[in-house]
């Protein structure tokens, strides 16, 4: 019975128009297991109350339960917000200063190149590392800035960065815009290599001045770019968790929990990994929101850069 | 009233002068055509006029204004580019628009002047499309368009129609003809294509190097070329041009190979004993016998052999050379012609033009 289905088997797979398919097997095999089931599996968990400390929880099925109570879980509802305005705060100065330093450069016709290289220094780091900086540098004991506030005589105390909830969540995003403001500056400043100079020259006959020129002409044409970094810095500062944990760990009291650092805790530190599954299916939501958002913008921007972004 | 007067004008990028103290005097509703070869500058004058180049010597007058240390917003011209240069993130309505909304102008005014302009130009049709959907042709129609809705004081191109192909070119040329003498505006007209000189200009302006070589209209340069290079730039195809020295006891210019032909009456007074001169022929003035050019007193006869002939219909190019320069004729009511035939040919001696040899001058034109 076996070497019949064995010798099926065998012919089924030298039949020509099998061949792509078992070429393809490995590949379909690994993504079976590393993507699709772990994904699946983390589903189901998320309708259980799995908990890692006690393993057979994970075959007590509870349906939408962990959803439900997420939905009157208060201090969810407030990292959610809480990210949702994080994001917001960091990808628009970041793209702010990212435009500013792109345009800064794009003026520079000596020693360009070496400073496209400086401006990328604070991507090579990881950001546990830039975490462990301001960590130190934003201590209130012996943190380097309140050393030079003090020195200089701006304040004589000690201010408390890592402490107070806003100066926290302030601190966590002056790190994170340290880092990332130069994807930003380089994806603007491709954007505005590859403007052509003759609208503007015409934009200047027409009875532009600088600035309206800049906001016509120039800005319109590197917004394409700046969607897709928006894209991605969306995706990234979602995702949130070193830079956070490492700096305040979530705390003082929950002040800096964001999203994932909370979902983090539940998963890890409380052992309640089904609870924690059901909060990521719901934060992905996010995600996908902010991506939808910016490539609908994208696209619609491609209708007139002719492909050029 | 808007003339135009560019006085000692001059451009240096660093210690490299590229146009050197040029002056010249555009007249109201003139359509003026700065022609030359890459290089002449003939863009850097006029991208001067628009202000989107610096001004390092001299002066411009637009009016009666000196516009030198005016930005180009205020100088009231309207410039249309090589390549459109359209604003690629608006529709067809919103580029013709753009120059009024930053102007100001009222809303409803923006409205009926755009449909104006777009009647002119034929673009009604395409006033919600962007750019990038639009031909070659239609774009350069919008660049025209964006041009003339700000009913500017002078029209400034720089050789719109060089990226079109060769039918649409020779169309939008009469195209932009029709529109000067529909919108009567002051315009400079860039082009390196001496045939769109010719055509579209009240006057030419012939640079070279950053220097005027000529100024005047199409047949002024034409007939009378100043010198060796404003020969050989106008007219299709180029003006031969031989060596030869001038023997006015026999009263002709003997040229290479034996040959010789008789002075031209006019020059004869301007002409020395022994003096080295250029003669130039249009191949327009060399015919075989009998194929477009009359026997009469100011003709003379040279026997020459044809290597090449070229026929295009109506006329046949045919190449000879004269010691070792290639020389071009034409003949009319062609016949074939063998290779290598030899052929009498007939030349026109009074529109023969005799330059100098050294500095290249017409004999004909004073300093």
């Amino acid at each position: 019975m076996k070497a019949k289905m064995d010798r099926r088997l065998g012919r089924w797979a030298l039949r020509p128009q099998s061949i792509p398919f078992v070429l393809l097997l490995p590949a379909i095999l690994v993504i079976v297991f590393v993507v699709l089931f772990p994904l699946i599996f983390s589903l189901y968990t998320s309708f259980t109350p799995y908990r890692l400390t006690r393993p057979e929880s994970l075959w007590t099925f509870i349906g939408l339960r962990n959803y439900r109570r997420i939905f009157t879980d208060l201090d969810f509802w407030i990292a959610f917000g809480r990210t949702i305005l994080f994001l917001a705060v960091v990808i628009n100065l970041e793209f702010l200063f990212g435009l500013l330093i792109a345009l800064l450069i794009n003026r520079i016709t000596w020693g360009q190149r070496v400073l496209r290289t400086v401006m990328m220094f604070p991507m090579m780091f990881s950001p546990i590392l830039v975490g462990f900086q301001f960590k130190f540098i934003f201590n209130d004991n012996i943190g380097v800035l309140n050393n030079a506030l003090q020195s200089l005589g701006l304040t004589d105390q000690a201010i408390a960065w890592l402490v107070d909830g806003w100066l926290a969540m302030g601190s966590i995003a002056f790190a994170e815009i340290w880092m990332s403001t130069s994807v930003f500056a380089i994806l603007l400043l491709a954007g505005l290599f590859a403007m052509p100079r003759e609208p503007i020259e015409a934009a200047r006959v027409d009875g532009c001045n600088n600035w309206q020129v800049f906001r016509h002409i120039t800005l319109p044409f590197i917004m394409p770019f700046a969607f897709i970094a928006m894209t991605i810095r969306s995706l990234d500062v979602a995702r949130a968790y070193d830079i956070v944990d490492v700096m305040t760990g979530g705390g003082p009291a929950g002040r800096t929990e964001l999203l994932w650092t909370l979902i983090a805790r539940t998963g890890y530190d409380n052992a309640r990994m089904g609870q924690a599954n059901a909060m990521a299916y719901v934060s992905i939501i996010l995600s996908i929101a902010f991506t939808y958002y910016f490539f609908t913008r994208l696209v619609a921007a491609r209708r007139y850069m002719g492909g050029a972004a | 009233m808007t003339e135009v007067r560019l006085a000692n004008l001059t451009k240096a990028y660093g210690n490299m002068e590229v146009v050197h103290a040029i002056d010249l005097d555009i007249a109201d509703n003139e359509f003026l055509v700065l022609v030359g070869p890459s290089g002449c500058g003939k863009s850097t004058t006029l991208r001067m006029i628009a202000g989107l180049e610096e001004i390092t010597g001299g002066t411009i007058h637009i009016g009666d204004r000196v516009v030198n240390d005016l930005a180009p917003r205020e100088r009231n011209v309207s410039m249309v580019f090589q390549n459109y240069a359209l604003y690629p993130h608006m529709t067809v309505r919103e580029n013709l628009g753009f120059g009024l909304k930053i102007a100001k102008v009222a809303e409803q005014d923006i409205g009926t002047r755009v449909t104006q302009a777009a009647d002119i130009l034929g673009i009604a049709e395409l006033m919600e499309r962007m750019p990038a959907e639009l031909s070659g042709g239609q774009r350069q129609r919008v660049a025209m368009g964006r041009a003339i809705v700000r009913n500017p004081d002078v029209f400034l191109f720089d050789e719109p129609l060089s990226n079109l192909d060769a039918k649409l070119r020779v169309q939008m040329r009469t195209e932009i003809k029709k529109l000067h003498r529909r919108v009567e505006n002051t315009v400079v007209y860039v082009t390196h294509d001496q045939v769109e000189a010719m055509t579209l200009a009240d006057r030419i302006v012939i640079m070279r190097d950053g220097y005027i070589e000529q100024v005047g209209t199409p047949l002024e340069v034409f007939n009378e070329p100043a010198n060796t290079f404003v020969g050989s730039f106008i007219g299709s195809p180029p003006m031969n041009q031989l060596d030869g020295i001038v023997r006015l006891a026999d009263g002709d210019i003997s040229l290479a190979d034996g040959l010789s032909i008789p002075i031209p009456q006019r020059t004869r007074a301007r002409l020395s004993e022994g003096q080295k001169v250029v003669v130039g022929i249009r191949p327009d003035d060399l015919a075989p016998r009998g194929h477009g050019i009359h026997d009469s007193e100011a003709s003379a006869e040279l026997e020459l052999s044809v290597s090449i002939s070229e026929p295009l219909g109506t006329e046949t190019l045919l190449f000879t050379s004269i010691g070792g320069v290639e020389v071009q004729g034409k003949m009319l009511n062609p016949r074939m012609v063998a290779p290598d035939e030899r052929m009498k040919f007939v030349l026109a001696v009074d529109r023969v033009h005799i330059f100098e040899a050294a500095g290249g001058r017409n004999v004909m034109i004073d300093n």
